[in-house]
């Protein structure tokens, strides 16, 4: 009984959400499109909890369903209204070629999704299918955690996360190479004011929480700088311009602590004679706990980096 | 005991969960409609809280619970408040 | 208990199924942001009943994150921004 509800529950969470999906690309409107979206992020995180990855549902509550919605109707604004009249009158006439690299396109894209979906059926055939967590859980008293994920992520692969952080380092210089960051948000209202005053905390509090806790239950740097970027957004949407970010060096060094961090303790740990990012299992968690911290804050700076949209002025503003 | 009534105020959470979103869909516009999202499903999800966590009957959990109730009144009601407001300016300019 | 939890999680599915409805019809972007903070709503209340239901209480701080950020989405929607300068 328990088993029937739960698939026809799954069975109309993936027809939600591939539905908001095709309408949230279908769309001709793009605030329409945005707000889809911001919709399939939400259900998407639920899925995810659905099965069972905690985790990754965090991460997505946080970035998809938080921050990527912010940021997409942020963008927006900047956008000219499209009014009634234009959108109907830019109905272009397609040629042939463009209908036909449109088939195309959409075939590769069936034939992709066909490809994965039988990737799938031959690992669930094979016996690889609980290799991984089972060298995991074989391993993890040496790690220093006891989250597998975080194990895998801090420790068994960390050469994986330190060139992730690296490639948002790379965002970051790409989002500065935009130019000054945008005007901001003018002062809320007493309403959304009131509400930053205690939500604002809070966020810092959860992102903590987060990052603490990751080390013996679903959560981590990732999860944590996600929320401490929320808590920078929020301020800034209520028209604040002390959103958080250090200014100047201070700015620099929060940016590269994540890679910076890595580099450090594996260069000291080479240093020592072991190997890079060899930990010592005795000190493992302490240096893993180190290494998150410095992520928390690199990640949080990129992100409300990202939303404001460019290298944040040094000139003194008001708080 | 406790369960007969955690399940009673679980099962009146769904209820006003689902009178909420067929407000949603009823009413004849958005004013109406805030209204019956905001007070019905916050409501629906307090109802659904307390039954939680009087099924649970751990304090640190149902703590957290209320927490969660509490940050999604706020967020819901300034979030209608907010749409509301945007609603209006809108209204007024054509 | 358990068979309750998994009937009222359908049912929040339905309600669900109900917003989805207004978020692809609604006229206008208001009723849209409408329908995804009902969304949002819902998505709390199914992670803390599937927290039960899967044993995994992990998810309800995955709520609680859903539950923080609801009003971010709302405040960007209306949010005004200044011109470019200072106001």
């Amino acid at each position: 009984m328990n088993a029937t509800m739960l698939l026809i529950f799954d069975a109309l969470l993936l027809a939600s959400i591939i539905g908001l999906a095709w309408a949230a690309l279908a769309s001709a409107d793009a605030r329409r499109s945005v707000i889809l979206f911001i919709a399939f992020g939400l259900l998407l995180a639920v899925a995810w909890g659905r099965l069972l990855a905690p985790d990754v549902a965090l991460a997505e509550a946080a970035i998809g369903a938080g921050l990527t919605g912010a940021l997409l109707l942020a963008a927006l604004q900047w956008q000219p209204r499209k009014t009634a009249d234009t959108t109907n009158s830019e109905q272009p006439t397609h040629t042939l070629l463009e209908t036909g690299f449109r088939w195309l396109v959409t075939l590769l894209c069936a034939a992709l999704a066909g490809m994965l979906a039988w990737s799938l059926t031959q690992i669930d055939a094979g016996t690889a299918k609980d290799a991984l967590a089972n060298a995991v859980a074989a391993n993890i008293d040496a790690s220093g955690v006891s989250n597998p994920v975080t194990a895998v992520l801090l420790n068994f692969r960390a050469y994986d996360t330190l060139l992730e952080l690296a490639v948002l380092l790379t965002a970051v210089l790409g989002i500065f190479a935009l130019g000054p960051a945008q005007a901001g948000y003018r002062i809320a209202g007493p309403v959304f004011s009131s509400l930053t005053r205690w939500l604002t905390p809070l966020l810092i509090l959860t992102a903590g929480y987060l990052l603490w806790v990751g080390a013996h239950a679903p959560g981590g740097a990732f999860q944590a700088g996600a929320t401490l970027a929320a808590a920078g957004v929020v301020l800034r949407l209520a028209g604040r311009d002390q959103i958080g970010l250090p200014r100047g060096n201070a700015l620099r060094i929060a940016l590269g602590a994540g890679v910076g961090m890595f580099l450090l303790v594996g260069l000291a740990l080479f240093a020592l004679g072991r190997p890079f990012l060899g930990y010592p299992p005795a000190w493992a968690g302490a240096l893993i706990l180190l290494i998150e911290t410095a992520a928390m804050l690199a990640i949080a700076a990129t992100l409300v980096s990202a939303f404001i949209g460019g290298q944040p002025t040094e000139e003194k503003t008001r708080c | 005991m406790t369960d007969i009534l955690a399940s009673l105020l679980i099962m009146a959470g769904l209820f006003f969960f689902m009178a909420g979103s067929i407000g949603l869909l009823r009413f004849p516009d958005l004013y109406s409609r805030l209204h019956a999202l905001t007070k019905a499903d916050n409501l629906g999800l307090g109802l659904l809280i307390i039954g939680l966590a009087l099924h649970l009957r751990d304090p640190l959990i149902a703590l957290k619970l209320l927490l969660i109730w509490l940050a999604v009144l706020a967020a819901g009601a300034t979030s209608a408040h907010l749409i509301a407001r945007h609603a209006r300016r809108r209204e007024k300019h054509v | 208990m358990t068979e309750l939890l998994a009937i009222v999680t359908l049912g929040l599915m339905f309600s669900l199924f109900l917003g989805l409805l207004r978020i692809l019809r609604g006229p206008g972007a208001g009723n849209r942001m409408l329908a995804a903070q009902l969304i949002g709503t819902t998505g709390v209340a199914m992670l803390l009943l599937l927290s039960l239901l899967l044993d995994q209480y992990a998810l309800i701080d995955v709520a609680l994150i859903l539950a923080l950020l609801a009003a971010v989405a709302a405040a960007a929607f209306t949010g005004q921004q200044r011109e470019s300068g200072h106001d």
